[in-house]
């Protein structure tokens, strides 16, 4: 019989073997799956991981994926490690995009250094707005954030497609849902020439180096962890757990709202209906994957911008339908989950005892 | 004492990873005799029960049941041979009644019969003096009527080895005396009990003889009717500890602390809410509040922390209300507070004992333009551990990694450095090795000489005589008079600890 046995102490190993774990055995099953598709799993996941990175142009492309999904999971790193499970990423980023084109398409004849900093800082405001909705259901109506985020995202979604059917449809665009193309004064300006990778990546790497001072240097930084690993000491202590939701909101909402800012100012250039493909999802797996780490989420954000961009060179080579980027990051997600159990937890094999003939007391074998 | 040996153990040996629990322990227990298991936390008690009733198997060793060797490879099975086990955190499900709760003991064609099962339930209650209900919910029993079910529980199992841990930690002093009564009726009777405690007048008055543990092995057998307190003690913690604290009188100043009228409703599920608590804290003094756990102790605690705020009444320090602050706040004016868990409380277990510092000493300037200053922070924590002599690796030890005795200690030795004006400590030497509750009892001393005062909120009646200058008892949320120490009677507590003091005065506040 295999028995799963708590460990006497949590294994450091496996808390950073795990994520290497779950991905070989993504991989692995990738492989199965291409073979059961009737493809070449070699050809297929050499589309997938290797060819999209193989030149400078794939690089780029990679780090402006990179750039969202970081600067999502800097925030959702704070509401994780105080244990506020905020969903909600994707509607924060959809709501920046919405906010920031907003004030973009006000400023089309305006030029000069200031109109960027407005348009990125309507995307943070706008991100922050949409998290404060959460935060108050939260701390005053005790409403579980995961149901109010997630239902956000979708109120958050439709108001974007209101917005690119309605006020800010582009009057000359062929009646195409989308707004017109922002003034150059509105553009984040190229961090490589000839690529698109712009600033927006910068942002990311900031947001991931400032989340790592946050946590390993700053007082609140600490409450944030007292919070989530242990609330009765945080009341104990006195760090109003309402105060800390609160932060944790915001600072999700501030850089999940600035991704979608930096994402229609940047390789957009414009509010489309698409201006996400799942990035504030996608996030939540960085953020795991990555160990609520800052050097663990910039490799995991890089890991799953790739899933993006090997999902595309699938369906564009081998004809593979587009599902197949989320069925990557599921399995990622899956497996990632499940090697956790063991930083915990160690497998045993016993022999199968004797059935009892009497019926065990409660909680009797745990106690003592 | 009788013939027929009815547990013996040889040589058993249970290793965990890094630390030797038991190490050759050599046990007997005949027929009828109330053994005592004595040691202090971490001497290797739990583990050797562990392994009687069958948690865990022990790496090495033989176990003797009534002649035959045998193997216990679950406490189902420990059960059927007839060893029940009470726990010193009962396992009992509080939305059940008495009945069913025993009902999930049994075999299934036992459990089945409600009525003749009632009428055992009675039967057996009645004959050993534990008065039960069985109908009752778990829910309304006090904890000393919880103990009941737990061991008539055992009895209606059969069971011939009765193992107790710290069974007496929960009761007032009367149901301790009841309990005794009980046990000596079973062992007249022939029921083997093995005690487990670690309060040594009980185990003298009760206990035919003793093993006394220390570091996973047998440091020595008594007879503890036969020999002191005091050598029972020296065979505990060894020779190099002290095993006592000498306290000198106190010298008592202003009133700091006016408590008036506080009523609080609890916010816990099957907690107790306070009701029109009054009572006077002078500098310089410490003054004990007894009771049985769950009689408002954790929200009295709590209220004046600030954790929770006060319903009705007044909290004021030194003239200042404290109501409506925060407990950041209320350390601010000051007060300190040692809570009753260590772990999850007072101290967060997977955090090292230098961030547990920060917990509540962040205004001891280590933290600056909201940065935390590191260096400081460890210097301040190797200061404590130090002066407390906390045993550890460092200061970056987890907290978890701790005994209880040396992580109290710590805690007690935060906020000591801080040098509040006000300290509440509630149960600082629960489950504390003796050298550690030594060394607790000498920083609260330590503290009220310098002025400050100290509120203790025990369930050690010892300790409480021992340090304290005046005593009240609270029971269900209600506090009786505080009286002088030295013109104050045990009986006189446990009156208190039972509700038996001017009920009319308190129904008349309530309404």
């Amino acid at each position: 019989m295999l028995l799963l046995e708590r460990r006497p102490v949590d294994s450091s190993l496996m808390r950073w073997a795990s994520p290497v774990l779950a991905l070989v055995l993504t991989v692995m099953t990738g492989f199965v799956l291409f073979l059961a598709m009737g493809k070449d799993p070699v050809e297929g996941l050499t589309f997938f991981f290797i060819t999209p990175i193989s030149d400078l142009i794939g690089l780029a492309e990679l780090g402006l994926k990179m750039a969202p999904l970081l600067l999502c999971a800097a925030g959702l790193t704070v509401c994780y490690r105080a244990k506020v499970w905020n969903i909600g990423a994707e509607g924060h980023f959809l709501m920046g995009a919405l906010g920031a084109s907003a004030v973009a398409v006000q400023l089309m004849d305006m030029s000069g250094f200031w109109v960027l900093p407005v348009v990125l800082v309507a995307g943070i405001l706008a991100g922050m707005l949409w998290a404060a909705i959460a935060a108050g259901l939260k701390t005053h109506l005790h409403c579980n954030e995961i149901l109010t985020t997630i239902m956000l995202n979708y109120i958050a979604l439709n108001l974007l497609l209101y917005a690119v059917h309605g006020p800010l449809k582009d009057p000359y665009g062929f009646g195409f849902p989308q707004s017109v193309m922002f003034a150059e004064s509105a553009l984040l300006p190229d961090l490589i020439p000839g690529t698109r990778l712009h600033l927006g990546l910068a942002f990311g790497l900031l947001a991931a180096v400032s989340v790592w001072v946050l946590f390993a240097r700053s007082f609140i930084g600490f409450q944030l962890n007292v919070v989530g690993q242990d609330q009765r000491a945080a009341a104990f202590a006195g760090f109003g757990a309402r105060r800390l939701t609160w932060f944790a909101f915001l600072v999700g909402g501030a850089t999940a709202g600035l991704a979608g800012a930096s994402e229609v100012t940047g390789p957009i250039g414009q509010l489309v209906p698409q201006v996400s493909p799942g990035y504030g999802y996608t996030a939540i797996i960085v953020v795991f994957l990555g160990r609520m780490h800052a050097l663990g989420i910039i490799a995991a954000s890089a890991l799953l911008a790739l899933t993006f961009i090997g999902g595309e060179m699938l369906q564009i080579a081998m004809n593979m339908p587009k599902a197949v980027t989320g069925l990557f990051q599921g399995l990622l997600l899956f497996y990632l989950l499940t090697c956790d159990a063991f930083i915990h937890y160690r497998v045993r094999l016993r022999a199968p005892v004797r059935k009892p003939t009497r019926v065990a007391a409660p909680a009797a074998t745990q106690e003592a | 004492m009788t013939a027929a040996l009815r547990l013996k153990l040889e040589n058993i040996v249970k290793e965990y990873p890094g630390c030797r629990a038991n190490d050759g322990i050599d046990l007997t227990v005949g027929a009828g005799e109330i053994h005592a298991l004595l040691g202090e936390n971490g001497a290797g008690k739990s583990t050797l029960m562990k392994v009687i009733y069958g948690v865990v198997q022990p790496d090495e060793g033989r176990m003797i049941w009534n002649g035959h060797p045998v193997t216990v490879d679950s406490p189902a099975r420990a059960r059927e041979m007839g060893i029940g086990m009470v726990f010193q955190h009962f396992s009992l499900f509080e939305t059940l009644t008495v009945a069913e709760n025993i009902a999930l003991g049994l075999p299934a064609d036992e459990a089945r019969d409600r009525r003749k099962l009632d009428q055992r339930i009675r039967e057996v209650s009645g004959r050993y003096g534990m008065a039960l209900d069985p109908r009752c919910y778990v829910s309304t029993l006090s904890v000393g009527e919880r103990q009941r079910v737990e061991i008539v529980r055992c009895l209606i199992q059969e069971s011939t080895l009765l193992i107790l841990d710290e069974p007496t930690s929960v009761l007032t002093p009367q149901e301790v005396t009841a309990l005794f009564a009980t046990l000596r009726q079973l062992s007249s009777e022939g029921c083997s009990i093995l005690f487990i405690s670690h309060k040594l007048e009980e185990v003298r008055s009760l206990c035919h003889n003793a093993t006394v543990l220390r570091q996973g092995k047998v440091s020595g057998d008594c007879r503890p009717g036969e020999v002191s307190a005091a050598d029972i003690a020296r065979l505990m913690v060894g020779d190099d500890t002290p095993i006592s604290t000498q306290v000198s009188a106190a010298q008592t100043g202003d009133v700091l602390l006016d408590v008036r009228n506080l009523g609080c409703k609890s916010r816990a599920p099957f907690g107790t809410s306070l009701t029109d608590v009054n009572f006077q804290l002078r500098q310089g003094e410490i003054v004990g509040i007894a009771g049985v756990a769950g009689n408002g102790q954790d929200e009295l605690l709590k209220a004046l922390s600030g954790e929770i705020r006060a319903d009705w009444g007044e909290i004021e320090l030194d003239g200042v209300r404290m109501n409506a602050l925060s407990p950041g706040q209320r350390r601010k004016l000051g007060v300190a507070i040692v809570p009753e868990e260590r772990l999850g409380r007072g101290a967060v277990p997977g955090m090292s004992l230098a961030e547990n510092a920060l917990l509540t000493a962040s205004g001891q300037d280590l933290v600056g333009r909201g940065m935390i200053r590191f260096g400081r922070v460890r210097s301040f924590s190797r200061e404590v551990i130090r002066r407390f002599g906390v045993r550890c690796i460092g200061e970056d030890s987890t907290a978890a990694s701790l005994s209880g005795g040396n992580l109290q200690k710590y805690i007690i030795g935060r906020e000591a450095l801080q040098n509040p004006r006000m300290l509440v400590a509630s149960h600082p030497t629960w489950g504390v090795d003796v050298g550690s509750a030594v060394a607790i009892h000498e920083a609260l001393v330590a503290l009220r000489d310098e002025g400050a005062s100290i509120l203790l909120v025990s369930e050690d009646l010892d300790e409480l005589f021992q340090l304290c200058s005046r005593i009240g008892a609270l029971c269900q949320g209600r506090l009786s008079p505080l009286a002088r120490t030295a013109e104050l009677s045990i009986e006189q507590l446990g009156e208190w600890m039972a509700g038996g003091f001017g009920s009319a005065e308190a129904t008349h506040a309530a309404a």
